[in-house]
């Protein structure tokens, strides 16, 4: 297909077919590795594998941590989402459109905890959570509140990009003619504005609720005893056992993901949006 | 007082004038075109007349009403925009029955009149259609029927031919008046095309660089024109400068050159249209000179002719094979003359009325 567009003949198209398909094999790869171990029947991972096996599905399932931890994941990465995408829309909508001092700022400002290592963002944060603890009284450390406030963060640049870039390209001049036709500004916005951005949104949504679901650095140093969020609790349990249980559960996570973008992207094409 | 009425109409961006003090009027069922060149004010003064931008001074009357403050929603406007500005997520149907679910019309009702006003569009058919599996002539008469069935008592064009090409631009251009005219539309419409506006319009607005040049029918604008700009910018004409020796001729360079009236010694111009300069082959009377350029048009032929008071255009209808002046070559000599009439005496600034 891209071969085609190149309009390139012989050895050309032919090296620029044999490149595609090793990024999608560099790509692709870990994850068929991931899915594929967690059918192997031994405990001590080794090529080839020794027979196939569905008990490593029922030993996650068993231990209840995983369970749990997918449960809490979903609650943290529901809420922070909702949040994250609401706030992040806003201020998107404000950069694009507003004129006002600071607009670039704020936007660098907002992309910032792109920039920052997780580790770093965690560490940061629990200091801070600490100091308001002490000056205020009021406990952000180890709760579900301090722990979601900080995936807000994670939600907050993703938003910001993917809603600025989808409203970057619609003609301001339909909003113009909604105000022409007798609609006041809270009703083009709701019937014009938010209507055009929804790929942005949607797109937003689902990088929302990856990026928080997944994130580990932040949370490590956020989460309190008995609150583990799945990637913790998976590795909590790699420190004590190496064995295919992890790659189940992984491969339960890519099931699911995957499913997700694919319904997503029946609403809004994904690939028009990011 | 029906109508839009301008009144010292201005918009300031800090020291830079955007328009100067527009004083203008559309009647009721009238159609006046805004016309010049990019960056004349000519869109500027639209979308104040809509409310998109707040004039630094003057006043807006619609319908004898001072709208001047209103926000653009509580004006009775209806605006086609250049890129038609469709909602790409409604419908054809749910596009032109917005501004009437603005108003609050019930729905059995704004039905009829979306049906309606889709009729006199010929898209009725289309209705249930997103905007984008339309074609660039048919979104352009949506947004036309967008406008249209709020029963606006002015409607404001910006440039909507404009995304058209030339072929279906003739077409929609004659449409769009036969519309407004069977409708008697009090209409307002910007555009940088004179033959557009020659076409369209009852009466035009000249306007160059934020100031009115001059105001008129497409007759009056073509005939006597008030200033340099207009009488360049309306058709095509051959300016000629020079001093009024006296009432009846202008020196021009070497040439005397016969005009109507004059005030001797003063500075002036000479705007001569190509259809109204005779041309003829030999001697006689007239300015003489030598054919530089013979551009056949068709239905017309060009001939740029040097004399001593410079290049002069004449056009004609193209001469039958049997007229001498079919064969005029470069190089040729011929006279030229014109009723005195005919050549239009203007200030010699191209902004002086």
């Amino acid at each position: 297909m891209e071969g085609a567009i190149l309009g390139g003949t012989g050895w050309r198209r032919g090296a620029f077919n044999t490149a595609v398909i090793l990024v999608f094999a560099f790509v692709l790869l870990p994850v068929a590795t991931v899915v594929w171990l967690s059918f192997f029947d031994q405990e001590i991972l080794a090529f080839p594998p020794e027979g196939y096996t569905l008990r490593w599905y029922a030993n996650a399932w068993d231990r209840r941590e995983f369970a749990r931890g997918f449960v809490v994941s979903l609650q943290v990465a529901l809420v922070s989402m909702t949040i994250g995408v609401t706030f992040g829309t806003a201020a998107a909508y404000a950069i694009v459109r507003g004129r006002f001092k600071g607009r670039e700022a704020i936007n660098g400002l907002l992309l910032g905890p792109l920039a920052v290592p997780g580790v770093v963002a965690g560490t940061a944060l629990y200091v801070f959570y600490v100091q308001v603890d002490n000056a205020l009284d009021f406990q952000l450390v180890a709760t579900l509140h301090g722990l979601i406030a900080g995936h807000v963060l994670l939600t907050i640049p993703w938003t910001v990009r993917l809603v600025a870039a989808s409203l970057q390209g619609l003609d301001g001049a339909i909003e113009e003619a909604a105000m022409n036709l007798g609609a006041r500004p809270w009703t083009v916005f709701r019937r014009v504005t938010l209507p055009m951005m929804r790929p942005g949104v949607v797109a937003a949504c689902l990088f929302s609720f990856i990026q928080s679901f997944e994130n580990l650095e932040l949370t490590l140093l956020l989460t309190g005893p008995g609150r583990q969020t799945l990637p913790v609790a998976m590795l909590n349990y790699l420190e004590f056992k190496v064995d295919p249980t992890l790659a189940a559960v992984a491969t339960v996570q890519i099931v699911l993901i995957g499913a997700l973008m694919l319904i997503t992207d029946r609403f809004v094409k994904l690939s028009r949006v990011v | 007082m029906a109508g839009l009425h301008l009144e010292g109409l201005a918009k300031r961006y800090g020291a830079t004038v955007a328009v100067e003090r527009v004083d203008m009027a559309v009647a009721q069922g009238e159609l006046v075109a805004l016309l010049g060149p990019s960056g004349c004010g000519k869109t500027t003064t639209l979308r104040m007349v809509a409310g998109f931008i707040a004039p630094s001074a003057g006043r807006i009357l619609l319908d004898g009403k001072d709208v001047t403050a209103a926000p653009p929603w509580a004006r009775d406007t209806g605006m086609v925009f250049q890129g038609y500005a469709l909602f790409p997520h409604m419908t054809v149907a749910q596009n032109v029955g917005f501004g009437l679910e603005m108003r609050g019309t019930a729905r059995a009702e704004r039905d009829r009149r979306v049906t309606e006003a889709l009729r006199l569009v010929r898209l009725d058919h289309l209705a249930d259609r997103l905007p984008r599996q339309l074609s660039g002539g048919q979104q352009q008469r949506v947004a036309l029927a967008r406008a249209l069935v709020v029963n606006p008592s002015v409607f404001l064009l910006d440039e909507p031919l404009s995304n058209l090409d030339a072929k279906l631009r003739a077409e929609v251009r004659v449409e769009i008046r036969a519309l407004q005219q069977r409708l008697g539309l009090t209409t307002l419409f910007v555009t940088h095309d004179q033959e557009e506006a020659l076409t369209m319009a009852d009466r035009l607005v000249v306007m160059d660089r934020g100031k009115v040049m001059q105001i008129g029918t497409p007759e009056e604008l073509y005939e006597t024109p008030a200033n340099l700009f207009v009488a360049g910018f309306i058709g095509r004409c051959t300016i000629l400068h020079g001093t009024v020796e006296a009432p009846g001729t202008v020196r021009v360079g070497a040439a005397a050159v016969s005009v109507d009236g004059g005030t001797p010694g003063s500075t002036v111009a000479v705007a001569l249209r190509p259809e109204r300069v005779a041309i003829s082959l030999g001697e006689g009377t007239g300015l003489p000179g030598r054919i530089e350029l013979v551009t056949y048009l068709g239905g017309l032929t060009d001939w740029h002719v040097a004399t001593e008071a410079g290049t002069v255009l004449v056009t004609r209808p193209t001469p039958p094979h049997d007229d001498p002046l079919r064969r005029l070559a470069v190089g040729d000599a011929v006279r030229l003359s014109w009723l005195p009439a005919h050549a239009r005496l203007l200030a010699a600034e191209a902004d002086a009325a």
